[in-house]
């Protein structure tokens, strides 16, 4: 099979890492060979953050590029608007439509922008947006935005339920696996 | 067991299974992973070390006694530790010692992006280069194997793709070793002029028989396919040539550096009809391939500054690019902050308010520099600050009553009190801020001689900060609360008076810390709030204007009251 690339975006401290991971651990636990590329230091706080995960029969680069992507999952609207230079033709982003202003609107030297997802959509792009902040508060923590946003991806694939709730399994603390299952479950039938 | 590891966790595998028994260290983004995983081993000598300088030298001290050691740190760490590092290239080593250094192409978290490979030429060191975990994994491994062979001091060289990619490894068991006894041999460890002499040139030897080595390894490898085209690629680079042409050209994987080899590159670029070199940085390898008579396409194709990807390497052969989505709207930038409830904040208001030359220095402190706060002057390397002032008020004695230092914790116990001393000795009237968030903040948490606990996170020695400062001749050692903003003044407008050195330490702990209790967010009166914005000046996440009024929001807020203090009106109270 070729590769497929996914990218989760969004702001340090939002919990993206732990996306990715348990995302990789999936894929590899599926047979894949797979590629995850990370953001440590100094972009954590609070800055843009981009994590990249490919997977396939044979992944060399680390890196998704420029039209190179099948999926982007977006945990911030402004986000989504930032990467779609990314998404292959035809791809989709699944976007968390929660709004976390940068420090150039904060300073005001720039406004947060409208209409984002409305203008992407009219340029064709698959726009699958969710409250997943909301979703993950109704779950028992706003920390499990990751999780709602995995859901609606996992709706993309094959991969059984239960390997997801496996994965989340193995890679959550344990006292918080049942409140990221519900996270899953919430976020998959939302 | 097949496992996705990042590359840095994948070194600290290697090394494990390769038997090493002492890890010293200094954090430093993109290398800190490898210490940190090995400190999660109970079989082996964890620790961070004040500065890279020490964490090597302790290294080649084991090594010394007969242990396998390993130290890492980022490249600008390797500038540090350059000093031992240069003439362990002369005294070898008698149980393996592997120095790993990751550089930061494009500098995602540096101040420069410096090529690692001129040290290893320079000391005359090998070098070896993973291209991903499952190679970062073996090269590990292997390098103590070569280091004692050798009589050597190994180098691997990491980057942050490399180190913060994770991909598929095969992991394997630890090999447990016998120490290798110490032997008195002054000829060979100690390096006064008479015995460096005997040193240099088996120094030159033993290159020789590396150069041998680089010819049949492991580690240097053709992949042939078609000969149109013929890549001589390194590292992360590899990656990206594989992901663009496949097996369609024919590619020398150079995985050891330094030293080259000469016979290798030459049969490889007989064969082929155009000879190319895709390297990051410097052009080591093409500059090494002209050394030889050849002619390749280098660096005036691919760039010398920043790093590559599939995409910058498929543009250069005059590829397609690929079609993509463009939004109109251009969306805001979101550079990285100081967080909320950051204890560095309140500090740098108070400096910013008063308008104060800020020399400053390397950590999450260096966010000072950005809007609206833009307290800093200048940020070189660690340790530059405190040394920096004592110049800077020497030339220009006029500015002592407006200009500060600032060095977090970490940093000033890294090369931050030598600095100090220099003052003390040298009597300017400089004032230095110690910014103690009793952590090291920016690679993510790790333990110093300031914080009372090691790596493994068990109680330790605990540098005080106030009596080293004393103890140094620093009469005027002044304690305050960066969340005060009003002692934070006081204290900074006698210190800047004083006739004297002084040093103000500013202490708080890291808001992010697990056992920093944190209080409930605080919202804003709106019927108090007049839009002045003084709020504003902070720069905090957690505050922005809606609907013209000051608004904060409760997911990010921990209730610092800092902001409360600046509101003319009352505005800004806690929740009822």
């Amino acid at each position: 099979m070729s590769t497929t690339n996914i990218m989760i975006v969004g702001v340090g401290g939002q919990g993206s890492l732990l996306a990715s991971k348990l995302l990789g651990n999936l894929l590899v636990s599926e047979g894949y060979d797979v590629k995850v590329s990370e953001v440590h230091g100094m972009s954590q706080r609070g800055g843009s953050v981009v994590t990249y995960v490919r997977f396939g029969d044979k992944v060399y680069s680390p890196l998704v590029e420029e039209g190179e992507a099948d999926f982007i999952l977006s945990f911030e609207k402004l986000e989504a608007a930032r990467w779609a230079p990314c998404l292959k033709k035809g791809g989709t982003i699944i976007v968390n439509t929660q709004e976390i202003d940068p420090m150039p609107v904060i300073t005001g030297a720039a406004e947060y922008p409208s209409g984002i997802l409305e203008e992407l959509k009219s340029k064709g792009v698959d726009i699958d947006a969710v409250d997943a902040l909301s979703i993950a508060q109704k779950a028992g923590s706003a920390k499990a935005v990751n999780i709602v946003l995995l859901a609606r991806f996992a709706k993309h694939f094959t991969i059984p339920v239960e390997s997801w709730e496996t994965a989340i399994a193995n890679t959550v603390a344990p006292k918080f696996v049942e409140m990221n299952r519900k996270a899953f479950e919430l976020g998959y039938n939302a | 067991m097949k496992k996705l590891m990042i590359g840095n966790e994948a070194v600290a595998r290697g090394l494990y299974e390769g038997g090493i028994g002492l890890v010293s260290s200094y954090p430093g983004t993109p290398s800190t992973e490898i210490t940190e995983v090995l400190a999660t081993y109970d079989d082996l000598h964890s620790e961070w070390a004040p500065n890279e300088k020490v964490a090597l030298e302790t290294a080649f001290g084991a090594s010394l006694a007969g242990i396998r050691s390993a130290c890492a740190m980022k490249h600008v760490g390797l500038n540090v530790a350059a000093d031992p590092l240069f003439t362990m290239s002369y005294t070898g080593v008698n149980a393996g010692l592997v120095v790993c250094v990751a550089d930061d192409p494009a500098m995602h978290s540096s101040q420069n992006e410096q090529d690692s490979r001129h040290y290893a030429i320079a000391a005359k060191l090998p070098m070896l280069e993973p291209s991903d975990s499952a190679e970062a994994l073996q090269f590990a491994k292997d390098a103590f194997g070569i280091s004692e062979k050798f009589d050597t001091p190994v180098i691997l060289r990491m980057c942050t793709r490399v180190s913060h990619s994770q991909s598929i490894v095969e992991t394997g068991d630890r090999v447990v070793r016998k120490k290798i006894p110490y032997e008195k041999r002054p000829s060979k460890y100690i390096m006064m002029p008479g015995y460096a002499k005997l040193r240099h040139p088996i120094v030159e030897e033993r290159t020789k028989k590396l150069e041998e080595l680089a010819e049949d390894c492991p580690y240097n490898r053709v992949e042939w396919g078609g000969r149109d085209i013929g890549i001589i690629t390194s590292g992360t680079s590899y990656q990206y040539v594989k992901e663009v042409f496949g097996d369609s050209v024919s590619v020398l994987k150079i995985g050891m550096p330094n030293p080259l080899p000469a016979k290798l590159i030459k049969d490889f670029a007989n064969n082929v009809e155009t000879l190319y070199v895709i390297e990051e940085l410097d052009p080591i390898i093409e500059n090494f391939c002209r050394s030889l008579g050849l002619d390749p396409i280098g660096k005036e194709k691919f760039s010398i500054i920043g790093e590559f990807s599939q995409k910058t390497i498929a543009e250069a052969f005059g590829l397609d690019p690929k079609e993509t989505v463009k939004a109109d709207t251009q969306p805001p930038a979101r550079p990285p902050v100081m967080c909320s409830g950051c204890p560095h904040r309140g500090m740098y208001y108070v400096l910013a308010k008063n308008k104060i030359t800020v020399l400053g220095d390397i950590g999450c402190y260096t966010l000072g520099a950005a809007p609206p706060l833009c307290a800093l002057d200048s940020t070189l390397c660690m340790g530059a600050s405190v040394s920096g002032i004592h110049g800077f008020l020497n030339a220009d004695e006029a500015m002592s009553d407006k200009t500060v230092a600032v060095i977090g914790d970490s940093t000033f116990i890294h090369s931050g009190v030598t600095g100090l001393i220099n003052i003390a000795y040298n009597g300017s009237n400089s004032t230095v801020i110690i910014l103690d968030n009793s952590i090291t903040g920016m690679t993510g948490h790790q333990q110093n001689p300031t914080t009372g606990y090691n790596i493994k996170g068990d109680p330790a020695g605990k540098v005080d900060l106030e009596a080293l400062c004393k103890s140094i001749g620093i009469r005027r050692v002044r304690v305050v609360d960066p969340y005060d903003l009003k002692a934070c003044e006081e204290v900074l407008k006698e210190e800047l008076a004083a006739k004297e050195p002084s040093v103000i330490i500013s202490r708080r702990p890291c808001v992010l810390l697990k056992y920093v209790k944190t209080k409930p967010p605080l919202k804003v009166d709106t019927d108090k709030c007049r839009s002045c914005k003084m709020c504003m000046k902070l720069g905090c996440p957690s505050i922005a204007i809606k609907d013209g009024k000051a608004h904060i929001d409760d997911t990010l807020c921990v209730g610092c009251e800092v902001c409360s203090q600046l509101c003319p009106f009352d505005a800004i109270v806690k929740e009822d």
